[in-house]
């Protein structure tokens, strides 16, 4: 049975892209067999922060329609073996997702034996964003430490617990995950930042991960090659502690601390 | 930091506003969105008839609501008795 997990938040901008192309990375990483479908349409991006875009031919839409078929559609990744990229349509619109047409892409996904399908949502509450978390079986609720951002979160969850396939139909609830991005501890210290500890309480979704504030994810999207690749750095290794704790291994919450910098970091910097 | 904020105490930290703003506005959207559970007009109904045969109300004069605070989920009932001098 493949699983379907959707990636959202209400806002725009708080990371469900970036987090969406790590963390399908790190399970087709962990031997998965993988796709991540990107459901902005109009508006798509998850090919370029994968680095794709210059292979996209065919895309979600035109499977939809019967233009082209899922095998013509999909694009294998360039580092990964068990990684494919369901690419959004950029001229069309929202309204020409079809919950029939959604249903049918994921059921033959699943023939095609995916383990695990990672739907894309755009930002917003509209159509694209309910077709991307209708057929969810977990969702991860990306949110960052700031006031509208927490609020859209919650908002988002409510959609999730009426008007998803399994809310609908009175299964069992779609498993909640709450993912902090953009969590900068230093701030956090200070007083000036909701803590990861307060939006947990806030949102009462239990915690998947916590992603540290840096330079680097722009690094990744620059390359076009997913945060979670980097070498040395933070963002990288708490996606692969995100995607281990998915994976219901135990890891303890990192980067969530804020050292102060010794007197040598100091004087000669250093990040 | 101001010299003035520095000896006359701080303003509070403004993750902790958040917070407080945030918990607010979270309980009383959550509360907006969930459907009124459909015993309450029933019961408000059912509370008039009971107390109109010993005081003089009308339906308007009895609100029936349900509401959360914290954990706990609070039935309030609002009777407004008429006045003792008409």
């Amino acid at each position: 049975m493949a699983r379907v997990i959707v990636v959202t938040s209400g806002k725009g901008g708080v990371g469900k892209t970036t987090t969406s192309a790590s963390f399908s990375t790190g399970l087709a990483l962990r031997g998965f067999k993988t796709a991540v479908i990107d459901f902005d349409v109009g508006l798509r991006n998850l090919d370029l922060i994968m680095g794709c875009e210059r292979r996209v031919v065919y895309d979600l839409v035109n499977v939809i329609n019967g233009e082209a078929n899922l095998n013509q559609a999909l694009i294998k990744d360039k580092h990964c073996e068990n990684l494919f990229v369901l690419p959004a349509s950029q001229t069309r619109d929202k309204d020409a997702l079809s919950e029939e047409g959604v249903e049918k892409v994921l059921k033959e996904l699943e023939h095609m034996g995916f383990d695990y399908i990672v739907c894309d949502s755009p930002a917003g509450i509209e159509r694209g964003a309910v077709m991307a978390l209708t057929f969810a079986d977990e969702a991860i609720v990306v949110s960052n430490p700031e006031v509208s951002s927490v609020r859209d979160s919650d908002r988002i969850l409510g959609i999730l617990q009426s008007k998803s396939r399994r809310a609908v139909e009175g299964r069992e609830a779609v498993k909640e995950h709450l993912l902090i991005t953009r969590y900068a501890p230093k701030r956090v210290e200070e007083g000036e930042m909701l803590s990861y500890k307060d939006v947990h309480e806030l949102l009462r979704v239990p915690l998947l991960g916590v992603i540290p504030e840096s330079d680097d994810v722009l690094q990744a999207s620059n390359q076009g090659s997913p945060a979670i690749h980097l070498k040395d750095s933070d963002v990288a290794t708490a996606y692969q502690d995100v995607v281990a704790r998915f994976l219901d291994e135990d890891r303890p919450l990192r980067f969530v601390n804020y050292e102060k910098p010794g007197l040598l970091k100091r004087i000669f910097g250093g990040k | 930091m101001s010299l003035l904020t520095y000896f006359f105490g701080s303003k509070p930290k403004t993750a902790s506003v958040a917070k407080e703003r945030l918990s607010l506005l979270i309980a009383h959207e959550r509360s907006a969105n969930q459907p009124t559970p459909d015993f309450l007009p029933a019961l408000q109904r059912e509370l008039i008839e009971v107390i109109s045969k010993y005081v003089n109300v009308s339906a308007d004069d009895i609100q029936v609501q349900l509401g959360k605070r914290d954990n706990y989920e609070i039935l309030e009932v609002d009777i407004t008795l008429p006045d003792q001098s008409k």
